[in-house]
């Protein structure tokens, strides 16, 4: 048996956040993985010969660039490659470009409407306003505004003066923005349904939420508060798959001089008298520390691998009734060539971006629909990439790999567990749909990977195959996330922490969740603070 | 006291009430109306969730011929098999018929919760919304002071108030109860009137408005005036009259005339023209903005925010003439009998009118005012019913859907009371479409505006104008768009009018 001064059970990317902040600060922390390699749902694999699957995340932006530096993730490997914005098909045979360039979709919109080009500015000037208010959110814990604490109080204060800061009427332009439904906000812009469809799509991905649900506007701003070098909103591709942010991370832990055990899992997490001593894992090996932070969704952290016996009973209820819903899958290709799009010019620079075929708000919501009645989506929304097309190196010369993201799927089909034949169906739909759009495409296909929530459940532990650990709703966030009175990375165990997405700020590969519980724990230990801004307020 | 000219636009609860209030503060009142009689969409309404308390008694409304032929009614979930579930008293205080102990024990901590979060709800649905920002910290305090005041409730409540604070009524149902039909009905209520269904986030917002309200110093009672919603506008009628205030019918307003930012008059569409210190209009804003003042008075930004006022109504009324009572499989009559079989019911049926379409099994509540009140049917029983959902713009068109909407209506009854179809006589049928036309309200919406959360407080209607005032000095808003909006409460226009009379009396 060994000892640690902190072991982080679940090796997902906020889990080494958390683990190299801890490791760099002196404590001796290891980390356990039940698979045999480490990133959770950031994994580069190899699922056929000489090809790498990003298959489970797929696209960078939201990675905080703290982190990023902090950690010192470009000298141990990472490298972002910003990518050109994408387009969507429509039904009669054209499409909507996407650029980085603003002007350059200022023009592209005014091929539909002049208005909707015009409005653009207005569009992306709100959006940004919102974004610059939350940003500096993430990487701060959130307040518990029933407390009396100064610490709690002063942080209170701090958003308060950040929001009255602002001109009166973007407060209210704010907070409107925060409630509605993206549906409606883009209604205030433009007219154009395809543009429209683009634009709402980064409202529901992830999220069991339609486009026309209020509230879905904020889960826009959780989509766009990214960047890439600086540039907010953009996205890119982490060079050599989604695996290279989690080998970064594993490199930065290591060096510090941290521990990692793959290949068996936390089996549960050991507690005597109130306080966590250590884990058990499912090999039966146990490790003794006196804290544990846990990189799981709070349901399978509570519910799976701790006692009841040892927590309040109203805490186990609200961690019941926390809503992490499965809503999406995954569709990963291997293809012998780049698919043709009849509709897209050729040498479109869109080829290399995020394509969709959803072309109406309405589209995307009978989608929701199905979702809501318990089947998955018969024409679902699909997020599909080609990130070979920007980053060679993940498959043979001339070959590529695809990356099909998938809404809606539901956790269970009508209340019963997904079958083989339900997710070949489904995989099935996926591939139909890119084959109206790409003739011969399905010809190119060497080798498909389908997941449902049911296969990202089973290998990343994502409890109902959530990608955010638990819905973005307004009852799940802030000081509402994971639990009321639970917001701030403790748990009613002593020396038993949250890092995962479950927590503030919530999911993306945006790693703050795991840099916040740092910093919680590192305060609580009274260590010296070895991170910048954030850290040093109070 | 002060003593001015003031104008109010509409008789309708909101202007009543505006009309009262300004008069009882020394003003000279006229009421104009374009309709021949006062009420407005009142009429549409069949059951109480009570008047401003404030207005009650201001107004002396009992005095001047407010009864209550049932002041608690109790709701009866129907069920297509005649195992009915009723619940007594203000929102279910006691439940009869077949229901697990467990859920029974549930309903009581659930119906707890909600009342004390309602009730803790209610000042903010009195005040005037705040204005945030630095140099406006006057009647911020009202909005800190209300919300100092929630911690009373102790944290751990308050904890649990604030993750239901813009939670969907759905999820919380299910984490709750079991029962569909209880769960159906208390999914109905949330989304009655409201472009939402129990699915969408917020949607617990839309329960709260209705039980924060008191009938008689009851919370959440539902009631049934003797005489139907009308006698409630003709008591406040005569409650207007013995204080001076005019009212005019058949006065449609055509313009507001404005000169130097600043109202001067208004002129009707027979030609007449009145001027006033104080305009107060209970129509919805953009009628009043954009068509009696017109855009061009206003800035682009003023005339967007209008513009994007959302107004999407969702709720037809049905009124059945009836040879005999009606047999709904038991039910007791002198009930609210409502058709919600589940959540999931009520959820799907939202799903219709997102797409332009009525749904194919509606949901809905009826009153057969008859049954409280024998003298009310002199010529044979009515049924009143509320039926959600249809759009205001249906794709098929109202005049193709008309019938093809009553026929699933008369469907979705017929299932719970077999062989009603035969009884009827008559059937009046008011889509959203026909209450935009006949009362003037864009999209037929019941609360004016919708009562989303991003419509609410100092958002309500639109930003800028959430303090009943304009950029036009001296022009007022008093609608169910504005806060708190509708519900045949009219705290809108007596909010309003109080602004009216701190902010623009004789200038």
């Amino acid at each position: 048996m060994s000892r640690y001064d902190a072991i982080i059970a679940g090796g997902g990317h906020n889990g080494l956040v958390t683990a190299c902040y801890l490791a760099k600060a002196g404590l001796k922390t290891l980390v356990v993985e039940k698979n045999d390699w480490v990133g959770g749902a950031a994994v580069s694999r190899s699922l056929y010969p000489g090809f790498t699957y990003s298959n489970c995340s797929y696209v960078s932006s939201l990675l905080r660039p703290e982190i990023m530096r902090e950690l010192e993730l470009p000298k141990h490997g990472l490298q972002i490659i910003p990518y050109e914005g994408g387009a969507v098909f429509t039904q009669d045979g054209g499409y909507l470009a996407m650029y980085r360039d603003h002007d350059a979709n200022r023009r592209e919109f005014a091929r539909y409407s002049q208005r909707d080009a015009e409005n653009y500015d207005r569009y992306s000037r709100d959006v940004l306003r919102h974004c610059r208010f939350i940003r500096p959110l993430l990487l701060r814990t959130p307040p518990d505004p029933t407390s009396f604490r100064p610490r709690d109080l002063s942080e209170l204060a701090y958003i308060g003066k950040k929001l009255f800061d602002m001109p009166e009427e973007d407060i209210y332009a704010m907070i409107r923005f925060w409630t509605m439904s993206i549906s409606d906000f883009l209604d205030e812009y433009f007219e154009t349904p395809v543009i429209k469809a683009y634009l709402a799509v980064s409202s529901i991905i992830g999220t069991a939420l339609g486009p026309m649900s209020p509230g879905s506007a904020y889960v826009l701003l959780h989509h766009y508060m990214g960047d890439v070098d600086g540039n907010i909103g953009a996205w890119g591709y982490a060079r050599g798959g989604m695996g290279s942010i989690s080998k970064a991370l594993m490199a930065s832990f290591v060096a510090a001089g941290g521990e990692v055990r793959t290949g068996s899992g936390v089996a549960e997490i050991l507690i005597s008298n109130g306080r966590a001593t250590g884990v058990a894992l499912a090999n039966g090996d146990t490790f003794e520390a006196p804290m544990v932070i846990s990189n799981m969704d709070v349901k399978r952290t509570f519910l799976k691998h701790v006692d009841e016996k040892h927590l309040p009973p109203d805490f186990v209820k609200s961690v019941k009734r926390f809503k992490i819903r499965g809503s999406s899958g995954k569709v990963n290709i291997a293809l012998d060539g780049l698919p043709t799009f009849p509709a897209l010019p050729p040498d479109s620079p869109c080829i290399r971006g995020d394509l969709h075929f959803t072309d109406s708000i309405e589209r995307l919501e009978h989608a929701y629909d199905d979702w809501k009645a318990g089947r998955y989506s018969r024409d679902p929304f699909l997020d599909m990439m080609i990130p070979t097309t920007t980053d060679p190196t993940m498959t043979p010369p001339g070959k590529h790999f695809m990356s099909c993201f998938v809404q809606y799927a539901p956790p269970k089909i009508e209340g019963r567990d997904w079958t083989d034949a339900d997710r070949d169906a489904f995989g099935q739909t996926v591939l139909n749909q890119i084959e109206q759009y790409a003739p011969g495409f399905k010809n190119l296909v060497l080798h498909a990977e389908v997941r449902t929530p049911r296969e990202l459940e089973a290998e990343v532990g994502l409890t109902e195959g959530n990608i955010f650990q638990g819905e973005l709703t307004f009852d799940q966030l802030l000081f509402n996330r994971p639990v009321p009175g639970y917001a701030q990375y403790r748990s009613p165990i002593d020396g038993l922490w949250m890092c995962g997405s479950s927590t503030h700020p919530g999911g993306g590969v945006m790693g703050a969740p795991g840099r916040n519980a740092a910093a919680e724990i590192l305060r609580s230990l009274k260590k010296p603070a070895i991170m910048g801004d954030a850290y040093a307020v109070l | 006291m002060p003593s001015f000219d003031a104008i109010v636009i509409g008789a309708g609860i909101n202007g009543l009430a505006a009309a009262g209030r300004l008069a009882m503060a020394g003003a000279r009142v006229t009421v104009l109306e374009s309709a021949p009689a006062a009420g407005g969409m009142a009429n549409l309404a069949h059951l109480s969730t009570g008047i401003d308390h404030r207005i009650e008694k201001a107004l002396d409304l009992a005095s001047h011929g407010l009864e209550w032929a049932e002041p608690n009614v109790a709701s009866t979930a129907l069920s297509a098999s005649g195992n009915h579930l009723t619940l007594k008293g203000a929102f279910g205080e006691s439940i009869e018929g077949t229901l697990s102990a467990a859920d029974k024990a549930a309903w009581t901590a659930l119906r707890r919760d909600l009342l004390g979060n309602a009730a803790a709800l209610a000042p903010f649905k009195e005040m005037t919304p705040p204005r945030l920002a630095r140099d406006h910290g006057a009647n911020i305090w009202d909005l800190v002071r209300n919300g100092l005041a929630l911690r009373r409730m102790g944290r751990d409540r308050l904890r649990e108030f604030m993750r239901l604070m813009l939670i969907n009524v759905h999820d919380v149902l299910e984490d709750e109860l079991g029962d569909d039909r209880l769960k159906g009905l208390l999914a109905f209520d949330t989304v009655l009137g409201h472009h939402a269904g129990p699915r969408s986030p917020n949607s617990l917002l839309g329960l709260y408005h209705r039980i924060s309200s008191r009938v008689q110093g009851r919370q959440a009672a539902l009631a049934l005036p003797r005489g139907g919603m009308t006698s409630v506008i003709a008591a406040m009628q005569k409650a207007l009259s013995t204080r001076g205030v005019t009212l005019r019918f058949n006065a449609q307003v055509n313009t507001i005339r404005v000169d130097d930012d600043r109202v001067q008059s208004v002129t009707l569409a027979n030609g007449d023209t009145l001027t006033a210190d104080v305009v107060v209009s209970a129509l919805h804003p953009a009628t009043t903005l954009m068509t009696l003042v017109g855009a061009p008075q206003f800035d682009t930004g003023v005339v967007r925010r209008v513009q994007n006022i959302r107004s999407r109504g969702t709720t037809s009324r049905l009124t059945l003439k009836l040879k005999s009572m009606p047999d709904f499989r038991g039910a007791n009559l002198r009930t609210r009998l409502v058709i919600a079989p589940s959540s999931r019911a009520v959820e799907e049926a939202f799903n219709a009118v997102k797409y332009g379409a009525f749904s194919p099994a509606p949901v809905m509540e009826i009153v057969i005012p008859g049954a409280f009140m024998p003298e009310a049917d002199s010529d044979g029983p009515t049924l009143s019913a509320l039926v959600q959902y249809a759009p205001v713009d249906l794709r098929m068109g109202w005049a193709r859907g008309r019938g093809a909407f009553l026929k699933v209506i008369m469907e979705q009854l017929e299932a719970h009371a077999p062989g009603l179809g035969a009884l009827v006589t008559s059937a009046d049928l008011v889509t959203p479409a026909d209450v935009a036309m006949r009362y003037g309200a864009p999209g037929g919406q019941w609360h004016h505006a919708e009562l989303s959360v991003e419509q609410m407080l100092f958002l309500r209607p639109a930003i800028g104008m959430a303090q009943y005032s304009t950029p036009v000095r001296g022009l007022y808003l008093a609608s169910a768009a504005t806060h708190p909006g509708g519900g045949v409460a009219g705290s809108a226009g007596w909010n309003a009018a109080g602004q009216a009379i701190a902010g623009g009396g004789a200038a």
